[in-house]
């Protein structure tokens, strides 16, 4: 597909990166011409220079032909309009980033539809969302949700004193007497798609999927030592802080932020009625320990900086709160934090390419089963995604066993009017379920991708 | 310092080469040539073994390249790409010296045409297809060939693009480098068969007007007769003018005539520059060199001829020009200096830059006039980049010290000023046939070999701008972490 990418920021590269690899074909547009530059030395994209708002430009990306405009500049008022005037000129699909909370609340769907906005992006608001879901399942690395929560992936580290080590996913089973399904292993590098003799060793990551309430009897006779977050503390007043705390009180936590910008504070402090915000820096130690650090259920570092937030979590931890969780951009530095001990590290970058991936590739499959739901897993190196059947096909109908699978596929779970389902091999497909799918080092575009 | 990386790609370019060294071996079959034929089929050989060595002994997971790693591919793989490509030459014992064949296939992948082969009717069909087929393999670039064919060299092979095509700033048409390459290819192949056809359809034997056609394209110069273009039909030499000069022109507007978008042709600045350039020339060569003609229309046609081969880099001639007036010969010098547009297949400084060259100077002009006034330069509409602008003047200067570098270092043989003079300019620029002793009806077989190889060094200098085939041969790039 053709597809225009306005804004080349930190979320726009994420973006960029991830519809190459797809294999679009990306036109990369920003006002500053070094970056634009800096894109296309990196990037198999093409670059131009200019206002996207201008009509000149506009032309010259050849908005009139692309089958999908992306707009992710800073600004919300400049994404809608240059979205808006890339429809007019006849660009099939437009996506927009709108951040701002006054625009995200009901006034959302009627600027998206009167501006024709096929979607809107917000990351801050995703990225809460993925920081929420972690905060509730505190054992977890990371928590995907599949067909309205019906079914979780949960994806975490075996430590060395974790009682799973040495033990092969046949008697793993036997042992914990639950309904899941270990889909994937991410072992030095190398992502497996285990089969039920493979052994388990510490140092391991392992997605576990199964229904919410097993996961939950699960985890508890796993790790019966870890307690219900409660108590929270937000490093940052950030837009994604604001998201965040509004979905934790809502759900009934008690929530602390600090930041050191007043205006900010009280900002906050006027939306968000029930959170205790503190006025100060939060990298100065003695705030946090006079703020009650080391009685804190969960620490979330939210600055803008990452080295700030890496080194926050580290404090976090040493003062043994029980779940860190932290934002960090680069990838680089991700990975070395992660290598230090940090286990639960987001960013927003991340979550809005998983989602224009799927979009893409929905967008390319429109006639088949569409990708309703895609989250790149390991690194990057597998994926989970969920497909809703809806007319026969070669997968209907006959066991799963008697499908010849693709290697390092896997069906992973079947949501059927509502109810979850692990597969066994005498399951059956059926037109109207949800299907996810696990693949690692495929390209799946529709269901039907994954046999032979 | 990836070296895998760019062995690996050198082992691929060289199985590439063993690949295109079949359609000589289909030419000797045709014309039942069998010494030249089990000549190529060895040829094929060492280059499969050596590049297949060279890619299995290197594969790498670690993929990325930088642009260290571009401009080093780029000048070993020609480098390389010469020394395989000049075995037929040996091996047939056509030409039997290793230095003289290595200086023809320099000469033939940098689309030079400068030759060391006194007699070409003497040489077998087989190796004149090869020598030929090497100016249009080089003219547009093998790692541009390469990456139309292989799905996924690597993230950043802008790099090796860049480094590879000619001109100060690379554009790619297309959002894919693959998709630019296939692009540029085709355009490519298509005014090549339509120049082919042209040629055949004014009498030229086909075998003939294959290898004109490819010499042509790939603004070269190798022919298959001792006096060049001299004894063909005044039709054949206006289309091949024309041809060589539509051949000098940046690919990129071929591509702006196939997606419909002629207003942008008519920006292009350095399209009109370049017709005016050979214009003026022509008008005033064809009033210089009158008298030595019976009438205008001789003139005119021997006048456009040159000068659209020299402009073009490409060396085929319709007269001996050493004949001429010196206004003419010198002007045909300057041309040589300039050579074609940016993106095309000819060599030279590229009119774009000698473009960039006079707006800057007047850019300077008005500064020292008004010290505090602003100035910008632009360029078809265009605001440019002051980096462009300095790459620009840099580029300038170290042409101008590797021209003086190489002049000095050739004059360490035995011929006059004039010679060695033309011959680096013809050398380095890729044109071919210079002046006096190189001239269009002498070759460069009297040089000693020391002379040879610096310029088939010159010419691989002219023909990948000098700074890849430096960095190539720099130690510390290799050595140094």
């Amino acid at each position: 597909m053709n597809i225009v990418v306005v804004g080349c920021g930190k979320i726009g590269a994420a973006i960029i990166e991830n519809l190459i690899a797809e294999g679009h074909d990306v036109v990369a547009v920003d006002h500053n011409e070094q970056v634009v530059n800096d894109i296309c030395t990196v990037y198999d994209a093409i670059g131009v220079t200019g206002n996207a708002t201008d009509c000149n430009t506009l032309t010259e990306v050849g908005a009139a032909n692309t089958d999908l405009f992306v707009a992710v500049t800073g600004s919300d008022e400049f994404n809608m309009l240059s979205c808006f005037l890339a429809k007019k000129m006849g660009a099939a699909n437009t996506i927009a980033r709108i951040r701002n909370p006054e625009y995200n609340d009901q006034s959302l769907g009627f600027l998206r539809q009167h501006l024709n906005i096929s979607m809107s992006i917000n990351p801050e608001l995703l990225l809460a969302h993925e920081l929420f879901n972690t905060l509730k399942f505190p054992s977890a690395v990371k928590i995907e949700t599949f067909a309205h929560r019906n079914l979780e992936m949960v994806e975490f580290l075996l430590r060395a004193e974790s009682d799973l080590c040495g033990l092969s996913l046949v008697d793993m089973r036997k042992k914990y007497n639950a309904n899941f399904l270990v889909c994937a292993v991410s072992r030095e590098g190398e992502v497996y798609i285990p089969s039920g003799d493979f052994v388990l060793n510490e140092g391991d990551k392992i997605c576990i999927i199964s229904s919410p309430a097993e996961l939950n009897k699960l985890f508890k006779t796993l790790v019966p030592t870890r307690r219900q977050v409660k108590d929270i503390m937000i490093a940052g007043a950030g837009k994604t802080s604001y998201y965040l705390a509004k979905m934790l009180l809502a759900a009934g936590n008690s929530v602390k932020i600090i930041d050191n910008n007043k205006e900010r504070c009280e900002e906050l402090c006027e939306a968000l009625k029930g959170a205790v915000i503190i006025h100060g820096d939060p990298a100065n130690e003695e705030i946090l320990l006079e703020e009650g650090i080391s009685s804190a259920d969960a620490f979330v570092a939210l600055t803008n900086i990452d080295e700030e937030n890496i080194l926050l979590s580290f404090f976090a931890s040493s003062h043994n709160v029980l779940k860190v969780v932290s934002n960090v951009n680069r990838r680089a530095f991700a990975s070395v934090a992660e290598k230090l001990g940090l286990d639960s590290i987001f960013s927003p970058k991340k979550i809005v390419a998983d989602v224009f991936v799927r979009y893409a590739r929905a967008l390319q499959n429109s006639l088949g089963s569409k990708v309703e739901r895609l989250y790149k897993i390991m690194d990057g190196r597998a994926e989970a995604l969920e497909f809703i059947i809806k007319s026969e096909n070669e997968l209907t109908g006959v066991p799963i066993k008697t499908l010849k699978f693709k290697n390092n596929v896997l069906i992973a779970g079947i949501i059927r009017k509502r109810k979850p389902i692990i597969p066994s091999g005498d399951d059956v497909i059926m037109p109207g379920d949800h299907v996810v799918i696990l693949a690692a080092g495929h390209r799946i575009n529709d269901i039907t991708d994954i046999i032979k | 310092m990836n070296r895998k990386m760019v062995l690996s790609t050198i082992g691929k370019i060289l199985i590439l080469e063993a690949i295109l060294m079949l359609l000589p071996v289909i030419t000797c079959i045709i014309y039942s040539e069998f010494g030249p034929l089990v000549a190529f089929l060895k040829s094929i050989a060492i280059a499969i073994l050596l590049g297949g060595g060279l890619v299995a002994l290197n594969r790498t997971k670690h993929q990325v390249i930088y642009a260290k790693e571009g401009f080093a591919i780029v000048g070993l793989a020609w480098i390389m790409l010469s020394v395989i490509g000049c075995l037929p030459f040996v091996l047939s014992g056509e030409i039997p010296s290793f230095i003289d064949a290595f200086f023809e296939t320099v000469s033939g992948f940098t689309t030079t045409g400068a030759s060391v082969v006194t007699n070409v009717e003497e040489l077998s069909h087989g190796i004149l297809f090869w020598r030929s087929f090497t100016h249009w393999v080089g003219g547009m670039g093998v790692l541009v060939f390469i990456m139309a064919l292989i799905p996924k060299l690597s993230d950043r092979a802008i790099h090796i693009m860049r480094a590879e095509m000619p001109g100060p700033v690379v554009d790619k048409v297309l959002p894919r480098i693959k998709s630019t390459a296939k692009t540029l290819y085709l355009i490519y192949v298509v005014l090549t068969a339509v120049l082919t056809l042209f040629l055949i359809a004014g009498g030229m034997p086909v075998f003939e007007s294959i290898l004109h056609a490819f010499g042509t394209a790939g603004t070269g110069g190798f022919g298959v007769k001792s006096n060049s273009f001299a004894g063909y039909s005044p039709y054949l030499q206006w289309v091949t003018a024309i041809g060589m000069l539509c051949f000098g022109i940046n690919f990129n507007i071929y591509f702006l005539i196939l997606i419909k978008k002629i207003k942008s042709v008519f920006k292009s600045q350095e399209l009109f520059v370049y017709l005016g350039i050979v214009l003026l020339s022509v008008a005033s060569i064809a009033l210089n060199i009158l008298p030595q003609y019976s009438n205008f229309n001789d003139a005119l046609r021997h006048a456009g001829f040159q000068v659209a081969s020299v402009i073009s880099t490409t060396g085929y001639v319709t007269t001996d020009f050493n004949l001429w007036p010196t206004f003419s010969k010198v002007i045909l010098l300057t041309l040589m200096v300039i050579g074609g547009c940016a993106g095309s297949t000819a060599g030279g400084l590229k009119v774009s830059r000698v473009v960039l060259l006079f707006k800057n100077i007047i850019k300077e002009f008005k500064k020292l006039l008004h010290p505090h006034s602003v100035n910008i330069i632009k360029s078809d509409g265009k605001q440019l980049n002051t980096s462009v602008i300095h790459g620009v003047s840099a580029y300038f200067a170290i042409y101008f010290f590797c021209f003086v570098g190489l002049f000095i270092l050739i004059s360490l043989d035995k011929y006059s000023i004039e010679t060695n003079l033309s011959a680096v300019a013809a050398c380095f620029n890729n044109i071919g046939p210079g002046l006096a002793d190189v001239g269009p009806t002498s070759s460069y077989a009297g040089y000693s070999v020391f002379s040879k190889l610096l310029l088939s060094f010159a010419m691989l200098l002219g023909r990948l701008e000098i700074f890849p085939l430096l960095i190539a041969v720099s130690p510390s790039v290799w050595f140094k972490k």
